[in-house]
């Protein structure tokens, strides 16, 4: 018998000198993360307008994570501050919403913590994964 | 009723005229019935005595009439404004979207303006509105005189009104008035106590109702952009989808987002809303988390303040803290 298990989309935005840097560290270590998560490489995490965030999941994501240089690390100094106050805003407004809050995350990964890397992965998708389909920022029109 | 007569606005705007110090009088005129006032440009004595109105209807923020007036010529041109649209008029002048000295500001205090939605409740057919000993006396075709309580049709934004102080003005008519100790978060915080999914029925019930007319964007002062997101037609969200509820959700989302620290709470996207939409508990959720989360701040109480979402600190919370935070405050 067939199982339909469900097998989340999950897009990671990742800011290039840190944290993508520590998904290929994540890789060269041989650490697993799910082949769902789908990497979207940005100069900076503040690069990442919350338009970016609802495009994604218009466009099916279950969940959506974006990964920055740790505060103060920014590789551009100050980007990753506006990161966070924006973000905070932003997913305070989506819980108001009523959006699950699981399906939104920041988190800050460096260049050397491949093994946070795919914990942080590990992690965000079993969550999401738990919550099941994203319905309710889902968009019939780009249903395949 | 309002403190100050038409008769002294008239006169004040028709001296100005007059004197030379504008040539120009952006004001309400009258629409079809009592409660439509429209804003209007005025630019003479026998046009104001003709058309100009003051009354419980005068709603209408003026700051964004402003730009598009100070762009027209270089000669200068005056505004009556109300306390709630002098923070507007001073937010625009942050951005730098006109030239102080093009403008001449007239403050006018306010006593709260009516909202005709709520008349319309309780009446239909409506030839009149007046006021009789500090009630509202609505004149139908049907019902005859209807006799309301003027708390009962105050507009949301007047009953909670935040401020009968001017921010700004070259000259004041009346009396100034004191920055108030408003209830307007009291609806968001009731939202905020209620479960995810009774918050998620909530706003899809109010949200659904959208026909993306886009008026509250149109209305905004703070919605100046030259290109708007929303009207890029590959945004895939520029125009209603009735297929669909995402592009009412980004686009309530995304609008409220992009005037996040500029707007002012003047309550005119909710005021214009055709279909009643709650917009104000969007953006006051906004101005609550910002006061909550990064100290109090009232955007246009002073020209040339920095919004909190153009700035940080090292020690600001985390995102996931401030949702945990948001619920906590419940
Ligand atoms: S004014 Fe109301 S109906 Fe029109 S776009 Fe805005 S929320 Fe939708
Ligand atoms: S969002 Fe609404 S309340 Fe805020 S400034 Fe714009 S019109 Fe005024
Ligand atoms: S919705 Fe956004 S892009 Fe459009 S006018 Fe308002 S602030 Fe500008
Ligand atoms: S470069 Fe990594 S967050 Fe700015």
């Amino acid at each position: 018998m067939q199982v339909n298990e469900f097998k989340p989309l999950i897009v990671a935005f990742c800011c290039n000198w840190c944290s993508y840097a520590g998904a290929d560290l994540a890789g060269n270590n041989r650490l697993n993360y799910p082949a769902e998560v789908k990497i979207v490489r940005v100069p900076c995490s503040c690069r990442v307008n919350p338009m970016f965030i609802l495009r994604a999941f218009q466009k099916g994501a279950d969940g959506v994570i974006l990964c920055g240089c740790h505060p103060g690390d920014c590789h551009y100094t100050s980007g990753n501050y506006y990161t966070r106050r924006r973000m905070a805003l932003l997913f305070s407004m989506l819980d108001y919403l009523g959006i699950e809050k699981e399906r939104t995350r920041v988190e800050w990964v460096s260049a050397a913590e491949g093994a946070k890397f795919a914990a942080t992965m590990n992690d965000f998708v079993e969550k999401v994964i738990s919550l099941g389909e994203n319905k309710r920022l889902e968009d019939l029109r780009c249903k395949k | 009723m309002q403190e100050i007569k038409r008769e002294d606005l008239i006169a004040k705007a028709a001296q100005l005229l007059a004197d030379g110090t504008v040539d120009r009088v952006i004001g309400w005129k009258k629409g079809e019935f009592d409660y439509d006032v429209t804003p209007a440009v005025f630019t003479t004595k026998e046009e104001l005595e003709n058309e100009f109105v003051w009354n419980d209807f005068c709603g209408a923020n003026f700051s964004k009439y402003i730009k598009k007036e100070a762009e027209k010529s270089e000669s200068k041109v005056m505004a009556f404004l109300k306390p709630c649209d002098t923070y507007s008029f001073n937010q625009l002048l942050t951005e730098y979207k006109f030239d102080r000295e093009k403008v001449y500001v007239v403050g006018v205090p306010c006593n709260g303006m009516l909202d005709d939605s709520k008349i319309k409740e309780s009446a239909s057919g409506i030839s009149s509105v007046t006021e009789e000993n500090g009630k509202v006396v609505v004149d139908t075709l049907y019902d005859g005189k209807i006799t309301l309580e003027r708390a009962d049709v105050l507009a949301e934004r007047c009953a909670n009104c935040k401020s009968k102080k001017h921010a700004a003005y070259d000259e004041l008519l009346g009396t100034e008035g004191e920055v108030l100790d408003s209830k307007r978060f009291d609806e968001v915080e009731k939202l905020e106590k209620m479960t995810p999914d009774e918050r998620f029925a909530f706003w899809q019930n109010e949200l659904s109702r959208c026909i993306r007319c886009n008026a509250c964007r149109n209305i905004c002062p703070a919605c100046t952009c030259e290109k708007c997101v929303f009207d890029n037609p590959a945004s895939g969200v520029e125009n209603k989808a009735i297929s669909d509820s995402f592009e009412e959700k980004m686009f309530h989302i995304i609008r409220a987002f992009h005037v996040v620290g500029r707007c002012t709470d003047c309550g005119e996207c909710s005021r214009v809303c055709p279909q009643n939409i709650p917009l104000h508990l969007l953006n006051r959720k906004f101005i609550k988390d910002i006061n909550g989360f990064y100290g109090e701040y009232q955007a246009g109480a002073e020209v040339g303040s920095r919004a909190p979402i153009v700035d940080y600190t090292k020690e600001d919370l985390e995102p996931s803290e401030a949702v945990e935070r948001g619920e906590e405050n419940a």
